[in-house]
């Protein structure tokens, strides 16, 4: 980590977005993680993604749990409320926020510690709730602030730094996500920038829970050989079989794509995911063969990635509560006291 | 062997008991029981107590019918229902000298004369339910309601008001009218013809019911959330606390959602557990809308890392503690005052948290309002600490008054225009010198944000490892709390000059009203004082000091009252006596005046 204080200056000349804002306007704190760290990378995309779909910051809620990953939320969008929870229970922080103002956009940053041990439960429910939020889970397969245990990620055989091996089976993020639901799932690689902004894009502008697992190597404690979660290792063993591009709403789709090739998903807000298929046989909106798929390549040591399963017709939370449209923070009080004359009819229910 | 002989007439001032199984639904039929003598203008006090279980267990309910307006129960049953032969005995023994039992004669019991001083009457429920009914359901549900009947006859209820009640209960279902009226009347009949009907102990219409209802803590709690705009309830489901989101559910449904479009003003969330319950609670909170949850001791064990993250990053949240007995499981359906001390210092390190105690539903509904406020204004969790004697059971309450003027307390929530007009935003700094510092709500402004973190933070909230850092924003709650002393209720005193007094919280306080007016007319002086709130505030401080001994009564085994005020304030411990009752049944007024006499008998107090 560094100890310098981040400067404030930026040049003049850094390409601006439809707010008049540069990207460092969408930075946060000078990140105290280990240098070469992955989830920096995925700070990054964060910040890149936000910053092109020109979103004021204050419309952004941060939240994260407790670990390594979970100190990022303070590294973007400093202009943006964050909230670090209890670890492992960032979903219920969000699904609370959530319900008190559906009008913010919701990114959690969450670790394979923090969601897959003490977190699994909330993470579940979270999906049940299909909340609208795009959760960003940095798998490293380690527990890094406590010094080196595998995480319930880590992989069969992959060893440790001291050298012993894994024996219980991992949990992969994205099977369990589609395994309960979820109607947005993808997943990337820190060090695939390229593949990974637009897949955070895709997933603000989806209506729901929107699930990105990036493998996000540990350069101290799990970037040896020997391990599956290294960056070697995850470079040499991916797949995808589905790239994602965001389309924002009226832009114009400049590439020519052959028939059959491209898939466009519209999306609420008036954006659109156009989905290429790398893999011709691959359909991300059917969930068991997607799931299927990704298994299949798990036993061929393959990461699937990309965006790996869609659907759009889920409602979510807040359409299942059939909540009103007005923020229920800033229903006005009047709307929702009855008054004492009510008092008195409810009363007399009970004489 | 005592004569079998009839009690004096005590006319309204007696008290009945039903015995059943659960799952019968011999509840409704008891509950119609005491309704009718409230509307005959008569004070009741009704007690369920009841199993953990859903159909089979055995079950009672207690009505005392009292002129005098007493809130407790009287600790003597004088006309038992026995329709549990399971529990046949132990009912019978419970009957006081000179009472009355009325039981299913259908078939023969063994012991039915064991007691020579109770006089028992036979009705062949069962029987009569067959001759004039059909199907086993229709039986077993008539068995139930035909004993109100019989009650009518023996108390002299008036079966008209009983048939009102009916008709607005099965508004929707006429035909049920007519056949519970018909089982009734056949017990009513029976009792009639057999027995000397009105006994000596009988209800007389009275005038003392008018402006009041019967309502549940629970209910009214509810009722206090939806006045005070909560908008978000999240929970679990646990017992004794259910009914009170249950009772918000339809509050809102009726009150809260659009007539045209179904659209709803509030969102209620059933959670995976009470971890995420109090999570939802605090993200709510965090985020600008009044939120709650309510749980009882098993689900504030599992929320305290939560709740210490609200008190040190400074979340507004609401809890309802619907307190049973305990520790672990305990016994779900039993009542007791025993999370004091686990709500005033929840989670790890130094956390001290406010406190409110009601003693009725009708302080349950106030203090329901005033802990949203408490908890925004201080910007701290609040826990209004109800149990399920005040939350399940129906009291006799004056009607609630609401004041239209009201307006939601936000506390020092800085407004859009606020925020443009300041320089630079900092979360954890003290302007006013109370402990309480300004926040802002997400959404608002680049200007306003800020990072919130259970980490070790500077009152500029930043991440700090600093000593002096962190010692500051830790010395600035310990002020804060302070302030919350001067914010919580006043505590109720009724101070005549004694040196001896009684100190008492929540529902400890009907049987203790009782005692105290025993005590003084048999001229022993002592003083009273309810403690309403936690922290305390000086006028606690100030009636400790005044008095030379001090019982401390309370619903717990290990004085936990008495500890919170040996910590709490300057008190000589050596002056605070307890008196424990934790048995899990509501406390009578008997028991507290035997306790007193006990320690006055050996010298304790002048």
């Amino acid at each position: 980590m560094s100890f310098i204080a981040k400067p404030k200056v930026a040049n003049p000349g850094l390409p601006r977005n439809d707010l008049g804002l540069n990207r460092r306007d969408y930075e946060g704190s000078m990140s105290t993680l280990c240098a070469g760290c992955g989830h920096d990378s995925v700070t990054a995309a964060i910040v890149q993604a936000c910053f092109e779909l020109s979103m004021p910051p204050q419309s952004v809620v941060k939240l994260s749990g407790i670990g390594c990953s979970s100190k990022t939320t303070a590294y973007f969008v400093a202009g943006a409320h964050g909230f670090n929870a209890v670890h492992g229970r960032m979903p219920s922080i969000a699904t609370g926020a959530n319900a008190a103002n559906r009008d913010l956009r919701y990114i959690g940053v969450s670790g394979d510690g923090d969601s897959l041990s003490i977190g699994v439960g909330q993470l579940a429910h979270a999906i049940r709730r299909n909340l609208d939020m795009v959760y960003i889970l940095e798998n490293n397969g380690v527990y890094g602030l406590t010094k080196g245990q595998f995480s319930a990620s880590a992989d069969v055989g992959s060893k440790s730094k001291k050298g012993e091996a894994n024996e219980q089976q991992p949990i992969d993020p994205v099977l369990f996500a589609l395994a309960l639901g979820a109607s947005f799932v993808a997943r990337s690689f820190s060090g695939d920038k390229e593949q990974l902004v637009p897949l955070i894009q895709a997933g603000l502008a989806h209506k729901g829970f929107a699930i990105i697992d990036v493998l996000s190597p540990c350069v101290t404690f799990n970037d040896h050989e020997g391990s599956t979660k290294s960056y070697a290792y995850v470079r040499e063993h991916t797949e995808t079989p589905v790239a994602a591009d965001y389309i924002a709403p009226r832009q114009e789709i400049r590439v020519q794509y052959a028939p059959g090739e491209t898939v466009s998903v519209p999306m609420h807000d008036g954006s659109s995911v156009l989905l290429r298929k790398l893999d011709p046989g691959y359909d991300p909106t059917d969930r068991a063969r997607a799931a299927a798929y990704v298994q299949e390549r798990a036993m061929k040591n393959e990461y699937v990635t990309g965006l790996i399963h869609v659907d759009t017709s889920r409602r979510d939370f807040h359409a299942q509560h059939a909540t009103s449209d007005t923020a229920l923070n800033a229903v006005p009080f009047e709307r929702l006291c009855p008054g004492s004359d009510k008092l008195g009819k409810i009363l007399a229910q009970f004489r | 062997m005592p004569e079998r002989k009839s009690a004096a007439p005590r006319v309204n001032d007696f008290t009945l008991k039903f015995a059943n199984v659960n799952g019968s639904g011999s509840a409704s039929a008891n509950a119609l029981v005491m309704k009718t003598i409230f509307r005959m203008g008569v004070p009741v006090v009704g007690k369920n107590f009841f199993p953990s279980n859903i159909q089979g267990l055995p079950t009672w309910y207690e009505i005392r019918v009292t002129r005098d307006g007493w809130r407790a129960r009287s600790g003597r049953i004088d006309l038992m229902v026995a329709m549990n032969a399971e529990t046949y005995a132990r009912d019978l023994r419970e009957v006081a000298a000179g009472g009355y039992l009325v039981y299913d004669s259908t078939w023969p019991r063994p012991n039915l004369h064991a007691r020579e001083d109770v006089h028992t009457f036979g009705v062949p429920f069962a029987q009569l339910c067959t001759d004039n009914f059909e199907g086993a359901r229709a039986r077993t549900l008539m068995k139930n309601i035909m004993y109100v009947g019989t009650v009518a006859a023996l108390i002299d209820i008036d079966l008209e008001v009983i048939r009102g009640l009916l008709a607005e209960t099965f508004a929707k279902k006429p035909k049920l009218v007519d056949s519970n009226m018909k089982a009734i009347e056949i017990g009513y009949r029976y009792a009639k013809e057999h027995f000397q009907c009105p006994l000596p102990i009988r209800v007389e219409r009275m005038d003392a019911t008018a402006g009041h209802v019967m309502i549940d803590g629970n209910t009214a709690a509810a009722l206090g959330c939806l006045y005070a705009g909560a908008t978000v309830g999240a929970w679990y489901p646990i017992t004794p606390s259910t009914s009170l989101m249950d009772a918000f559910r339809s509050f809102c449904a009726r009150h809260r959602t659009d007539a045209a479009t179904g659209r709803r003003d509030y969102m209620i969330v059933q959670a995976e557990d009470e971890l995420a319950a109090i999570g939802i609670v605090i993200g709510a909170m965090w985020n600008g809308a009044r939120a709650f949850t309510p749980t009882s001791g098993p689900g504030i064990s599992l929320m305290e890392e939560f709740i210490g993250l609200a008190y040190y990053a400074e979340v507004p949240a609401v809890v309802f503690d619907v307190q049973r007995v305990g520790p672990s499981t305990g016994m779900p359906t039993r009542t007791q005052q025993c999370d004091l001390l686990a709500c005033a210092y929840a989670s790890h390190g130094d956390t001290r948290h406010v406190l409110l105690f009601p003693d009725s539903p009708e302080e349950s509904f106030h203090m329901a309002v005033q802990a949203f406020d408490l908890a925004e204004r201080l910007q701290t969790p609040v826990f209004v600490m109800l149990d399920l004697d005040i939350g399940m059971n129906d009291w006799m309450s004056p009607e609630f008054k609401w004041d239209d003027a009201w307006r939601p307390d936000r506390g020092k929530m800085l407004t859009p225009e606020q925020i443009a007009g300041i320089e630079k935003f900092q979360r954890y700094l003290d302007p006013d010198g109370d402990g309480i510092p300004y926040r802002t709500l997400p959404g608002i402004s680049p200007k306003a944000s800020y990072f919130t973190r259970g980490s070790g933070h500077s009152r500029f909230g930043a991440y700090t490892e600093d000593s002096a850092e962190y010692q500051d924003v830790l010395d600035r709650l310990t002020r804060k709390f302070g302030t919350a002393a001067k914010h919580v209720p006043p505590a109720v005193i009724d101070g005549r000059g004694a040196t001896t007094a009684i100190v008492s919280l929540g529902s400890c306080d009907a049987p203790v009203r009782e005692a105290l007016a025993t005590l003084r007319r048999s001229g022993v002086a002592v003083d009273y004082m309810r403690v309403r709130g936690f922290p305390f505030g000086a006028d606690v401080e100030e009636f400790l000091a005044a008095h030379q001994t001090i019982f401390v009564v309370e619903q717990n085994r290990d004085a936990q009252l008495r500890a919170l005020l040996t910590v709490e304030t300057a008190v000589d411990k050596k002056k605070l006596r307890s008196i424990l009752h934790y048995n899990g049944l509501s406390m009578t007024a008997g028991f507290v005046i035997d306790e007193i006499g006990k320690a006055l008998d050996q010298g304790v107090a002048a």
